[in-house]
């Protein structure tokens, strides 16, 4: 029903012409797809009734990302509606309940400023919050910041004397600069350096110190909705894919006649339906049972990091040298599961937290 | 994950058991020898065995999902599931498995008419007759559809003459399933009919085969002037085709499953903990982190397609996917715990060398991973040719 609605949606307003447009025109990502989405309520999937969302989890907010990858809408869902909107529901104070409220009514986007280094790696975090009378000043480097250039508020993960802290901070603060970077896959990524950037104490999310009780579950939810995302980029490739091995033909025959691909063909369909069970899976564990929901989710990004990455190589490769040309749309699925790979974890990250979970 | 139980089912089944299962049979063990195959000539391991058999088949829970008439449990998914939940929690061996549970009663409970059902069904689920299945020929394996054994119509008797092959414990079962030629006609696939024949009969005879694993589980049978009596046919005569396909279904899903069940279910990172390779050799441990992650999503798409399915009836074609990735990677699995155990493992005696080339068959009995591709490729994705 929801898949359906969704997929109702994109397929006029956001289909694979749509990032193509954005990207020919030198944009990351159109504010008006953003309101729309937001007025059906896909803003607000996660925000509680009481703020004005749907409240619906996040196996349905799996669902819209899936469908979303179907067609590799860019647009804030992960940043703001899933990773955000988690963190400011783990605070529940005044002050989150008025941001929840903002994001679900489509008015403020978030980026989580968390990165340093080249791989992800939530503890390795340098950017120091140092004690300064009430409040602290921030200074670092955050790399590789999703949505980092058009957000209106940042999540900073920083360094205090006890821990990692986390703070939420409006964009334009005096001591942010953000440097948008030009990315493989067209979409908003920004490196930002905080130079003495300062925060009060009402600017900290959850408590000092303890930056992971917020973050972690944020953290998850957003693996979770990448992860579905990626499933529906395989699906679309696969269904891209597929229509090609019934049209094109070579030796007279169309090239779906021939065994050595539609075994291939075959094996790739297996291993979307596979990750899709994972999928669900992790959506399902994320709403009925959130603080035991880390393997499912790991397991879920573990493979449908792997699962995409076979659909688009194997897309390329079957599509023959029109794979290979800017004209052509696999190219852009190719791009956006080498990015989804890398973001919030790659394969062996989550890999390793699966094994760990199985006794490794 | 626990799931829901309002009516009270799961802590009723969970005392029943407690009374009722017997110590030994609480081991959790699912190799060869732990099963419990039944048949007429069923020697019974021990007292516990027979105890454990007669007392689930008792309460139906031998076929847990049949209908209670002819033997089960009349149990919906819901209750099924608790049911293999409560009997792993207490490491419970399943009390009796057999082809007649996994192949033959489905394809009854579907096509057979009520006197078929009534006769063969609850001996299966008592375990007192033990199935084999005749369908692969010299010539006909992969193309089965070509099968030549032949079955003649001689007025108040069928006449059958052929040879089977790799018919798994053809010397040791009471009844087969088999499929014959009833018209050489028609076109190949419209001319198979479906038929159950007693082990016993005059003219059939077996004669084993050895398996790479050391064991001989399966056999050449042979018919020779076999007379077969007129309601011993499934389905409609030359329509056997219909039953002998949806019988595979389960058959595919039951192999699929199969890794759980021969004990390779054990989670890798605890293999490797038990051995002296595993924890140290970077390389091995990859490819088990690797496998365990396909293992687990392999696991839930078995679940969430039981989940799917209406009652009784299986995954229909997708049930090829299924074998597929289930066989292949249950292959993986035995690799690396052959790989963990170093020359340990390379003894006879030891039970993983057995398992793992053991475990070379599942990608070729009940359709190789090839035809399964073929399958998938042909009746889901539609690619012609
Ligand atoms: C352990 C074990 C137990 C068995 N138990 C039983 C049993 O109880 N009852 C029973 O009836 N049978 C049983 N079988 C037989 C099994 O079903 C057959 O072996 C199987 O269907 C393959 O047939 P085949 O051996 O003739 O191989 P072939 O069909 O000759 O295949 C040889 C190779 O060619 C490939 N191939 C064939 N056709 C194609 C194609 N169109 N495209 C691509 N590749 C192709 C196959 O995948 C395989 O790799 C058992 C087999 C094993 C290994």
């Amino acid at each position: 029903m929801l898949a359906d609605a969704a997929r109702g949606f994109l397929d006029g307003a956001a289909p694979l012409t749509h990032l193509r447009g954005l990207r020919d025109a030198g944009l990351t990502h159109d504010p008006a797809l953003w309101k729309n989405m937001a007025a059906m309520g896909w803003a607000g999937i996660l925000v509680p009734e009481t703020t004005g969302g749907s409240d619906m989890g996040h196996a349905a907010a799996g669902v819209l990302a899936r469908e979303m990858g179907r067609t590799l809408v860019s647009c804030p869902f992960l940043g703001t509606a899933v990773i955000a909107v988690t963190a400011l529901r783990q605070v529940g104070d005044a002050r989150a309940g008025s941001a929840l409220a903002q994001i679900a009514a489509g008015e403020r986007l978030y980026a989580l400023a968390l990165d340093e280094s080249a791989k992800f790696n939530p503890q390795a975090v340098e950017t120091r919050a140092e004690k300064h009378g009430n409040g602290f000043r921030l200074s670092g480097r955050k790399r590789f910041v999703v949505d980092g250039a058009m957000a209106d508020r940042l999540l900073v993960v920083a360094r205090t004397d006890g821990g990692l802290t986390l703070f939420d901070l409006p964009a334009d603060r005096d001591g942010i600069a953000r440097t948008p970077r030009a990315v493989i896959d067209s979409r908003d990524v920004a490196d930002i350096r905080l130079d003495g950037a300062e925060a009060t104490g009402a600017d900290v999310l959850g408590k000092v110190d303890d930056a992971m009780a917020v973050l972690a579950p944020a953290l998850r939810a957003g693996q979770a909705a990448l992860a579905a995302e990626m499933s529906g980029l395989a699906a679309g490739a696969f269904a891209m894919t597929l229509g090609y091995l019934k049209e094109r033909r070579q030796f007279s025959t169309p090239i779906g006649a021939f065994q050595a691909l539609q075994h291939r063909a075959a094996h790739l369909w297996c291993e979307i339906e596979i990750t899709a069970s994972a999928i669900l899976n992790a959506g399902r564990m994320l709403d009925a049972d959130p603080a035991n929901a880390a393997m499912a989710v790991s397991l879920a990004k573990a493979r449908a990091t792997a699962t995409a990455q076979l659909a688009v190589q194997e897309g390329v490769q079957m599509h023959g040298g029109i794979g290979m040309t800017d004209a052509f749309d696999m190219g852009f699925f190719m791009k956006r599961a080498r990015v989804a790979a890398e973001w919030l974890g790659d394969y062996g990250y989550h890999a390793n937290i699966v094994a760990q979970a199985r006794g490794f | 994950m626990p799931h829901d139980d309002p009516s009270g089912f799961r802590a009723e089944l969970r005392d029943w058991l407690a009374a009722n299962c017997p110590e030994e049979m609480r081991d959790g063990a699912s190799t060869e020898d732990s099963i419990c195959w039944g048949g007429k000539n069923w020697e019974f391991s021990s007292d516990a065995q027979k105890i454990w058999l007669d007392r689930c088949a008792a309460r139906g829970l031998t076929v847990p999902t049949w209908p209670e008439a002819y033997g089960g449990a009349g149990l919906e998914r819901a209750r099924e599931k608790i049911f293999h939940e409560e009997m792993a929690r207490i490491g419970a061996r399943y009390p009796l498995q057999s082809f007649g549970i996994w192949m033959l009663g489905p394809a009854l409970l579907q096509f057979g008419t009520p006197e078929q059902k009534a006769r063969y069904l609850p001996p299966i689920a008592r375990g007192e007759v033990r199935w084999c299945q005749g369908y692969s020929e010299p010539g006909a394996g992969s193309d089965l559809a070509g099968l030549q054994t032949r079955c003649e119509d001689r007025g108040d008797h069928w006449l059958v003459n052929g040879q089977k092959i790799w018919t798994s414990y053809a010397d040791r079962a009471d009844w087969i399933f088999a499929l014959v030629r009833t018209d050489r006609d028609a076109p190949k696939h419209k001319g198979i009919s479906f038929v159950l024949m007693d082990m016993e009969s005059e003219g059939v005879s077996t004669r084993p085969i050895r398996l790479i694993s050391g064991a001989s589980p399966f056999c050449e049978t042979f018919f020779d002037d076999v007379r077969v009596p007129k309601d011993q046919v499934v389905g409609e005569v030359n329509r056997g085709w219909d039953v002998a396909k949806y019988l595979l279904t389960h058959e595919r899903e039951m192999i699929s499953a199969g890794g759980q069940v021969m004990g390779a279910g054990r989670a890798l990172g605890a293999v490797l903990a038990d051995s002296e390779t595993g924890q140290s050799d970077p390389v091995l441990r990859a490819d088990a982190m690797r496998a365990e992650v396909d293992g687990l999503a392999v696991g839930l798409t078995l679940e969430r397609y039981k989940d799917r399915a209406e009652a009784g009836q299986g995954a229909g074609d997708a049930s090829a996917m299924l074998k597929y990735a289930g066989t292949e990677l249950n292959k993986r699995r035995l690799e690396l715990v052959i790989a963990a155990g170093g020359t340990d493992a390379l003894d006879w005696a030891d039970g993983r060398a057995p398992t793992w080339l053991r475990t070379k068959g599942n990608s070729i009995e009940g359709g190789t991973s090839e035809v399964m591709l073929g399958i998938i490729a042909k009746r889901i994705l539609g690619l012609p040719g």
